[in-house]
């Protein structure tokens, strides 16, 4: 099944499910309009929060380029000596 | 069948597409040899005729570590980056492919956690991930982040990969794995990568996931670029109705 197709039938089960909330009305049917606005207001939310958590979570190393750096003086002085071309810098 | 006969069966092919990287291919061989001492493998050179002089370093670097270990397989002109890996694959004698880039922001250190995780679980696909504990990257700027934050989590949202680090290209493969997925995508750039994981993904393939840290590249410069983002939204919907 294509993933378009999974994400549709989704959506239609949550459709499906508020027309029956809507017409046994269990809750005040003007509650109920309101219930799509909520869950795509929420979904923004949700997306605007794991954006943003994972923006102040960014895993970071800068331990990791100073290390890269050594390994490239390593990596030179090597290939020098045997005669390859690593540039003059 | 004991740990140290799989690993002494098993071939390694790593495939390293360059363009313009004269400086950081010498280094990264150098740092994947000092890496990767008790196990068989063979690096592949896919080079698209850099201008740079990219291919007398590789034949420098034959002389150095032997040309059975060196291959250079390169191609004419610059034909992107997902054919050279095709290319790469046809010539790779290993039951194992290792895809990374040149550019030194793949760093060899971490191909052993690689392949002792392969042999741990069985997998037939370890990506290389950044966004778990002992990941990371360095060198992005805010803009950088918040894209890849973003693109992030449209892609987990919309596509459930199953993986947490869909653009990253630093991959093992079962090489039959990597033949069979590759052959159905069609994808370029950042895309492609995503394409692969998923495809893989949905195919039902074992992949497994290992902490790796990106440092953005030093030396040479990027040839992505142009309209990413755009690029990227099509093919989450490319995604989304083929997959
Ligand atoms: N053979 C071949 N290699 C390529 C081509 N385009 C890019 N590459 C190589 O693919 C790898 C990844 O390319 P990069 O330019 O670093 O792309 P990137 O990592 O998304 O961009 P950066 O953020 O600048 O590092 C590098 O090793 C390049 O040399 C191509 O058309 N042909
Ligand atoms: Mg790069």
């Amino acid at each position: 099944m294509k993933h378009i197709v999974k994400i549709m039938t989704l959506l239609v089960a949550i459709a499906a499910f508020w027309i029956g909330l809507l017409q046994m009305s269990v809750i005040p049917s003007s509650h109920t309009w309101l219930l799509p606005l909520y869950l795509i207001v929420s979904l923004g939310c949700y997306g605007l929060l794991m954006v943003g958590v994972g923006l102040m979570q960014f895993p970071t190393c800068p331990q990791e380029a100073l290390l890269l750096q050594q390994d490239i003086v390593e990596a030179r002085e090597f290939l020098k000596q045997r005669g390859v071309d690593v540039g003059s810098d | 069948m004991d740990e140290q006969n799989m690993q002494e069966r098993n071939k390694y092919s790593i495939i390293v597409p360059t363009y313009n990287e004269r400086l950081n291919i010498a280094l990264i061989v150098y740092l994947i040899f000092k890496h990767l001492r008790e196990v068989d493998f063979e690096i592949i050179i896919v080079d698209d005729g850099s201008p740079d002089g990219t291919q007398d370093v590789v034949k420098q670097l034959q002389q150095v570590y032997g040309e059975d270990c060196i291959l250079l397989r390169a191609r004419p002109k610059k034909l992107g980056l997902g054919t050279a890996y095709i290319h790469g694959l046809k010539h790779a004698s290993g039951n194992f492919v290792v895809i990374m880039d040149a550019d030194l922001s793949h760093h060899p250190k971490y191909l052993p956690s690689f392949i002792k995780k392969q042999i741990d679980t069985g997998a037939s696909i370890v990506t290389g991930t950044r966004y778990v504990k002992g990941g990371g990257v360095h060198g992005w700027n805010l803009m950088r982040k918040l894209t890849s934050r973003g693109a992030n989590v449209l892609a987990q949202t919309l596509l459930w990969p199953g993986v947490s680090d869909l653009t990253g290209s630093f991959r093992l493969y079962r090489k039959s794995v990597l033949e069979d997925v590759i052959s159905s995508c069609v994808s370029k750039g950042y895309v492609f990568q995503m394409e692969m994981i998923v495809r893989a993904s949905r195919k039902g393939y074992h992949i497994e996931e290992v902490p790796i840290t990106f440092v953005d590249r030093l030396f040479g410069s990027s040839k992505l670029g142009g309209s990413e983002i755009v690029e990227y939204l099509k093919g989450l919907v490319y995604l989304l109705v083929t997959t």
